[in-house]
């Protein structure tokens, strides 16, 4: 029991030095897709530690809690990532002539 | 409870832990979104599992067995979709450098369909978006 919990803790400093060096790359950016990143860092950062409390404690209550948060950190970095790419599409698109001509912004948004 | 399967669950607890740690340093120290990725991937899917598989040994019952199951099936359903469309998007804002991608096989095909992306000859590049955010 003793083992077990000294076995967490050394995980818990870990996972402390991960939050923070991901909340520097959180906070520096240089863009919006890095910070999309470290978000999904903290979230997996979130899962572990969610994980911790319920093996010390020997409880199944976090379980349904882990589903979730896996499960945002998809529907956010998806969607995250679709906003950048309409936002930022026009203008890094550039159409040769040879091409057929193609809209700035495509309707299907790829 | 059993001491010797806690001890064995708390053990991948801890490399699912040190996943993170090893993502936060790739975070800080990589250069571009890319290599970025390819860092904080790791604990996402390999982390994951390995939480996972700890928890079921830290429980030591079979109950919460088919949650877990699903929490990885979903995550490993999931978790290529995200990075694929990060990854797109990281490469067609340019949020790469170029020159340190050995093969680039996406940018041989969009010049063979008549595409090529806005980077190089008077483009903006990372530096002059970093310059105007």
């Amino acid at each position: 029991m003793i083992a077990q919990q000294v076995i967490i803790m050394i995980g818990v400093a870990f996972l402390v030095g991960a939050v923070v060096m991901t909340l520097i790359r959180l906070a520096r950016g240089p863009s919006t897709l890095d910070r999309v990143v470290a978000a999904d860092v903290i979230i997996a950062v979130l899962i572990v530690a969610l994980a911790m409390e319920a093996a010390i404690n020997h409880h199944a209550t976090s379980i349904p809690i882990i589903l979730v948060l896996s499960l945002l950190g998809f529907a956010g970095s998806l969607s995250m990532a679709r906003f950048v790419a309409d936002r930022d599409q026009a203008r890094k698109w550039d159409v040769s002539t040879s091409a057929p001509r193609r809209s700035e912004r495509s309707p299907e948004g790829t | 409870m059993n001491p010797v399967l806690d001890i064995i669950g708390a053990l991948f607890l801890l490399f699912g832990a040190m996943l993170c740690f090893a993502a936060s340093v790739g975070l800080v120290r990589f250069p571009d979104v890319i290599t970025r990725m390819h860092a904080a991937t790791k604990p996402q899917t390999l982390g994951l599992l390995l939480v996972v598989i700890g928890l079921a040994f830290s429980l030591q019952s079979v109950r919460p067995l088919g949650m877990l199951v699903l929490v990885a099936v979903l995550q490993l359903l999931t978790a290529p979709v995200a990075g694929h469309m990060v990854g797109r998007t990281a490469y067609r804002t340019g949020h790469l450098d170029s020159d340190r991608l050995t093969p680039d096989e996406l940018a041989e095909d969009l010049a063979a369909a008549g595409f090529h992306l806005d980077r190089g000859d008077g483009a903006e590049g990372i530096e002059d978006r970093e310059a105007r955010e």
